[in-house]
Protein backbone atom coordinates (compact mmCIF):
# COMPACT_ATOMS: atom_id res chain seq x y z
CA UNK A 1 0.00 0.00 0.00
CA UNK A 2 1.13 3.49 -0.91
CA UNK A 3 2.46 5.46 1.83
CA UNK A 4 -0.27 8.18 0.31
CA UNK A 5 -3.07 5.82 0.65
CA UNK A 6 -2.52 5.12 4.58
CA UNK A 7 -3.16 7.13 7.49
CA UNK A 8 -0.72 5.86 10.42
CA UNK A 9 1.11 6.95 13.30
CA UNK A 10 3.74 5.28 15.66
CA UNK A 11 4.07 5.96 19.06
CA UNK A 12 7.25 4.79 21.45
CA UNK A 13 7.80 5.17 25.10
CA UNK A 14 10.14 3.48 27.33
CA UNK A 15 8.58 2.10 30.70
CA UNK A 16 11.14 0.54 33.49
CA UNK A 17 9.38 -2.42 33.40
CA UNK A 18 9.95 -6.15 32.55
CA UNK A 19 8.66 -7.85 29.32
CA UNK A 20 6.17 -10.28 31.69
CA UNK A 21 4.57 -7.26 33.79
CA UNK A 22 4.17 -5.28 30.40
CA UNK A 23 2.44 -7.61 28.98
CA UNK A 24 0.88 -8.81 32.25
CA UNK A 25 -0.66 -4.89 31.91
CA UNK A 26 -1.28 -4.78 28.52
CA UNK A 27 -3.46 -8.45 28.30
CA UNK A 28 -5.35 -8.00 32.57
CA UNK A 29 -8.90 -6.62 32.32
CA UNK A 30 -7.92 -5.39 35.77
CA UNK A 31 -4.99 -3.81 34.66
CA UNK A 32 -6.46 -2.25 31.83
CA UNK A 33 -8.91 -0.51 33.33
CA UNK A 34 -6.96 1.59 36.26
CA UNK A 35 -4.94 3.31 33.00
CA UNK A 36 -6.99 3.07 30.35
CA UNK A 37 -9.85 5.41 31.47
CA UNK A 38 -11.67 2.43 33.53
CA UNK A 39 -12.40 1.39 30.01
CA UNK A 40 -12.67 -2.79 30.20
CA UNK A 41 -11.17 -5.10 27.83
CA UNK A 42 -12.48 -8.67 26.95
CA UNK A 43 -10.43 -11.02 25.11
CA UNK A 44 -9.35 -14.72 25.10
CA UNK A 45 -5.68 -13.24 23.30
CA UNK A 46 -5.05 -16.05 21.17
CA UNK A 47 -4.99 -15.57 17.56
CA UNK A 48 -8.83 -15.54 16.37
CA UNK A 49 -10.21 -14.14 19.75
CA UNK A 50 -12.87 -11.61 19.61
CA UNK A 51 -11.72 -8.07 21.45
CA UNK A 52 -14.32 -5.55 22.68
CA UNK A 53 -13.77 -2.67 24.84
CA UNK A 54 -16.15 -1.28 27.04
CA UNK A 55 -17.06 1.92 29.39
CA UNK A 56 -18.07 1.61 32.73
CA UNK A 57 -22.06 1.68 31.74
CA UNK A 58 -21.33 -1.42 29.44
CA UNK A 59 -21.98 0.58 26.66
CA UNK A 60 -19.25 -0.54 23.33
CA UNK A 61 -16.51 1.73 22.41
CA UNK A 62 -14.27 -0.45 19.67
CA UNK A 63 -14.25 -4.44 18.71
CA UNK A 64 -12.32 -6.31 16.64
CA UNK A 65 -10.26 -9.79 17.04
CA UNK A 66 -6.57 -10.49 17.30
CA UNK A 67 -4.65 -11.19 14.06
CA UNK A 68 -1.15 -11.76 15.21
CA UNK A 69 -0.07 -12.29 18.83
CA UNK A 70 3.61 -13.65 20.24
CA UNK A 71 3.34 -13.53 24.27
CA UNK A 72 5.13 -11.08 25.34
CA UNK A 73 6.56 -9.61 22.08
CA UNK A 74 4.06 -8.70 19.81
CA UNK A 75 0.19 -8.55 18.77
CA UNK A 76 -2.02 -7.10 16.39
CA UNK A 77 -5.23 -6.21 16.57
CA UNK A 78 -8.11 -5.85 13.94
CA UNK A 79 -9.92 -2.53 15.84
CA UNK A 80 -13.38 -1.18 14.80
CA UNK A 81 -14.73 1.59 16.01
CA UNK A 82 -18.05 1.14 17.61
CA UNK A 83 -19.19 4.63 18.90
CA UNK A 84 -18.88 7.20 16.56
CA UNK A 85 -20.51 6.75 13.27
CA UNK A 86 -18.36 8.72 10.91
CA UNK A 87 -15.04 7.13 12.42
CA UNK A 88 -17.04 3.39 12.60
CA UNK A 89 -18.13 4.15 8.72
CA UNK A 90 -14.14 3.93 8.35
CA UNK A 91 -14.04 0.15 8.53
CA UNK A 92 -11.22 -1.70 10.53
CA UNK A 93 -7.71 -0.34 11.49
CA UNK A 94 -4.87 -2.65 12.73
CA UNK A 95 -3.08 -1.69 15.52
CA UNK A 96 0.23 -3.23 16.05
CA UNK A 97 1.71 -3.56 19.80
CA UNK A 98 5.37 -4.53 20.22
CA UNK A 99 7.76 -4.96 23.16
CA UNK A 100 11.02 -5.06 23.20
CA UNK A 101 13.46 -5.02 26.26
CA UNK A 102 16.12 -2.11 26.13
CA UNK A 103 18.57 -1.32 28.79
CA UNK A 104 17.05 -1.83 31.69
CA UNK A 105 13.87 -0.91 30.41
CA UNK A 106 11.04 -2.01 27.85
CA UNK A 107 10.50 -0.23 24.44
CA UNK A 108 6.68 -0.29 23.91
CA UNK A 109 5.88 0.66 20.17
CA UNK A 110 2.27 1.35 19.17
CA UNK A 111 1.06 1.79 15.45
CA UNK A 112 -2.02 2.20 14.41
CA UNK A 113 -3.02 2.36 10.83
CA UNK A 114 -6.09 2.36 8.61
CA UNK A 115 -5.85 2.06 4.52
CA UNK A 116 -7.32 5.31 3.31
CA UNK A 117 -5.89 8.93 3.17
CA UNK A 118 -6.88 11.85 6.10
CA UNK A 119 -8.49 9.04 8.33
CA UNK A 120 -10.57 10.32 11.21
CA UNK A 121 -9.82 7.38 13.00
CA UNK A 122 -6.73 7.67 13.25
CA UNK A 123 -7.05 11.25 14.21
CA UNK A 124 -9.29 10.24 17.02
CA UNK A 125 -7.35 7.58 18.34
CA UNK A 126 -3.39 9.61 17.90
CA UNK A 127 -5.34 11.57 20.61
CA UNK A 128 -6.05 9.19 22.91
CA UNK A 129 -2.68 6.92 23.03
CA UNK A 130 -0.47 9.28 24.49
CA UNK A 131 -2.74 9.46 27.54
CA UNK A 132 -2.97 6.29 27.99
CA UNK A 133 0.87 5.41 26.90
CA UNK A 134 1.52 8.62 30.13
CA UNK A 135 -0.92 7.41 32.57
CA UNK A 136 0.88 3.13 31.61
CA UNK A 137 4.61 4.62 32.11
CA UNK A 138 3.41 5.97 35.75
CA UNK A 139 1.41 3.14 36.78
CA UNK A 140 4.19 0.48 36.00
CA UNK A 141 6.94 3.12 37.49
CA UNK A 142 5.47 4.91 40.20
CA UNK A 143 2.01 2.66 41.23
CA UNK A 144 -0.66 5.68 40.33
CA UNK A 145 -2.09 6.98 37.42
CA UNK A 146 -2.04 10.83 36.36
CA UNK A 147 -5.24 11.01 34.15
CA UNK A 148 -8.63 8.91 35.41
CA UNK A 149 -11.13 10.45 32.62
CA UNK A 150 -11.03 10.41 29.03
CA UNK A 151 -12.19 13.49 27.61
CA UNK A 152 -13.41 12.10 24.65
CA UNK A 153 -15.75 9.63 26.53
CA UNK B 1 21.98 13.63 31.07
CA UNK B 2 18.18 12.07 32.48
CA UNK B 3 15.23 11.83 30.10
CA UNK B 4 13.89 15.02 31.37
CA UNK B 5 17.49 16.84 30.76
CA UNK B 6 17.59 14.96 27.09
CA UNK B 7 13.57 16.65 26.42
CA UNK B 8 14.10 20.10 27.98
CA UNK B 9 17.42 20.05 25.52
CA UNK B 10 15.70 19.11 22.74
CA UNK B 11 12.80 21.46 22.92
CA UNK B 12 15.15 24.17 23.43
CA UNK B 13 15.67 24.81 20.19
CA UNK B 14 13.38 26.50 17.27
CA UNK B 15 14.71 24.34 14.54
CA UNK B 16 13.88 20.94 16.12
CA UNK B 17 10.27 23.07 17.09
CA UNK B 18 9.92 23.54 13.46
CA UNK B 19 10.99 19.53 12.37
CA UNK B 20 8.53 18.77 14.94
CA UNK B 21 5.76 20.92 13.41
CA UNK B 22 6.70 19.56 10.10
CA UNK B 23 5.91 16.08 11.13
CA UNK B 24 2.52 17.28 12.92
CA UNK B 25 1.30 18.43 9.76
CA UNK B 26 2.86 15.51 7.60
CA UNK B 27 3.75 12.30 10.15
CA UNK B 28 5.88 9.48 8.50
CA UNK B 29 8.80 11.86 6.27
CA UNK B 30 11.90 10.85 4.88
CA UNK B 31 14.94 13.38 5.02
CA UNK B 32 14.46 14.09 2.10
CA UNK B 33 10.56 15.17 2.59
CA UNK B 34 12.04 17.48 6.26
CA UNK B 35 14.87 18.98 4.14
CA UNK B 36 12.48 20.17 1.75
CA UNK B 37 10.85 23.84 2.65
CA UNK B 38 13.42 24.21 5.95
CA UNK B 39 16.14 26.39 5.18
CA UNK B 40 18.98 23.95 6.87
CA UNK B 41 21.65 22.17 5.27
CA UNK B 42 20.84 18.57 4.87
CA UNK B 43 23.43 17.42 7.44
CA UNK B 44 22.05 19.94 10.44
CA UNK B 45 18.55 18.28 9.81
CA UNK B 46 20.03 14.89 10.04
CA UNK B 47 21.79 16.44 13.58
CA UNK B 48 18.81 17.91 15.13
CA UNK B 49 16.74 14.44 14.34
CA UNK B 50 19.35 12.56 16.11
CA UNK B 51 18.90 15.43 19.25
CA UNK B 52 15.21 14.28 18.81
CA UNK B 53 15.03 10.68 18.27
CA UNK B 54 17.73 10.61 21.73
CA UNK B 55 14.71 12.80 23.44
CA UNK B 56 11.92 9.97 21.99
CA UNK B 57 9.99 12.72 20.43
CA UNK B 58 10.49 11.03 16.80
CA UNK B 59 10.18 7.28 16.66
CA UNK B 60 12.01 5.76 13.38
CA UNK B 61 10.15 2.63 10.87
CA UNK B 62 11.78 1.30 7.73
CA UNK B 63 9.72 1.10 4.90
CA UNK B 64 11.96 -1.01 2.50
CA UNK B 65 14.66 1.09 1.78
CA UNK B 66 13.18 4.60 3.03
CA UNK B 67 13.54 5.62 6.79
CA UNK B 68 10.20 7.04 7.90
CA UNK B 69 10.17 9.64 10.77
CA UNK B 70 7.33 10.22 12.84
CA UNK B 71 6.36 12.48 15.60
CA UNK B 72 6.40 10.85 19.26
CA UNK B 73 4.04 12.73 21.00
CA UNK B 74 4.47 10.90 24.34
CA UNK B 75 6.69 12.57 26.20
CA UNK B 76 5.10 15.75 25.70
CA UNK B 77 2.02 14.50 27.48
CA UNK B 78 4.43 13.04 30.47
CA UNK B 79 5.91 17.00 30.83
CA UNK B 80 2.17 17.96 30.98
CA UNK B 81 1.68 15.24 33.54
CA UNK B 82 4.52 16.13 35.40
CA UNK B 83 4.61 20.16 35.18
CA UNK B 84 1.60 21.91 34.10
CA UNK B 85 -1.03 19.39 35.30
CA UNK B 86 -0.43 19.64 39.17
CA UNK B 87 0.20 23.66 38.66
CA UNK B 88 -3.00 23.96 36.82
CA UNK B 89 -4.68 22.36 39.76
CA UNK B 90 -4.81 25.02 42.60
CA UNK B 91 -5.86 27.49 40.14
CA UNK B 92 -8.98 26.01 38.55
CA UNK B 93 -9.79 25.48 42.39
CA UNK B 94 -9.06 29.40 43.52
CA UNK B 95 -11.72 29.78 40.39
CA UNK B 96 -13.99 28.01 41.82
CA UNK B 97 -13.75 29.12 45.60
CA UNK B 98 -14.26 33.21 44.11
CA UNK B 99 -17.42 32.06 42.07
CA UNK B 100 -18.85 30.35 45.07
CA UNK B 101 -18.63 33.39 47.16
CA UNK B 102 -19.83 35.45 44.60
CA UNK B 103 -22.59 33.32 44.24
CA UNK B 104 -22.79 33.33 47.89
CA UNK B 105 -22.69 36.90 48.12
CA UNK B 106 -25.52 37.81 45.61
CA UNK B 107 -27.93 35.23 47.38
CA UNK B 108 -27.73 37.75 51.10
Amino acid sequence: MNAANRSHFVYVTFIRTTLAKLWEALTEPQFIRQYWFKTTVECGWKKGSLWKMTRPDGSLTDTGEILEIDPPRRMVIRWQNEWKSELKAEGPSRCTIELEPVDGAVKLTITHEIDRPESKLITAVSGGWPRILSNLKSLLETGEVAITTHPGH
Amino acid sequence: MSDADLLFKALADPGRRKLMDRLHAHDGQTLSELCQHLDMTRQGVTQHLAVLEAAKLMAVQWRGREKLHFLNPVPLQEIYDRWIRKFERPRLKALRDLKRRLEEDGED
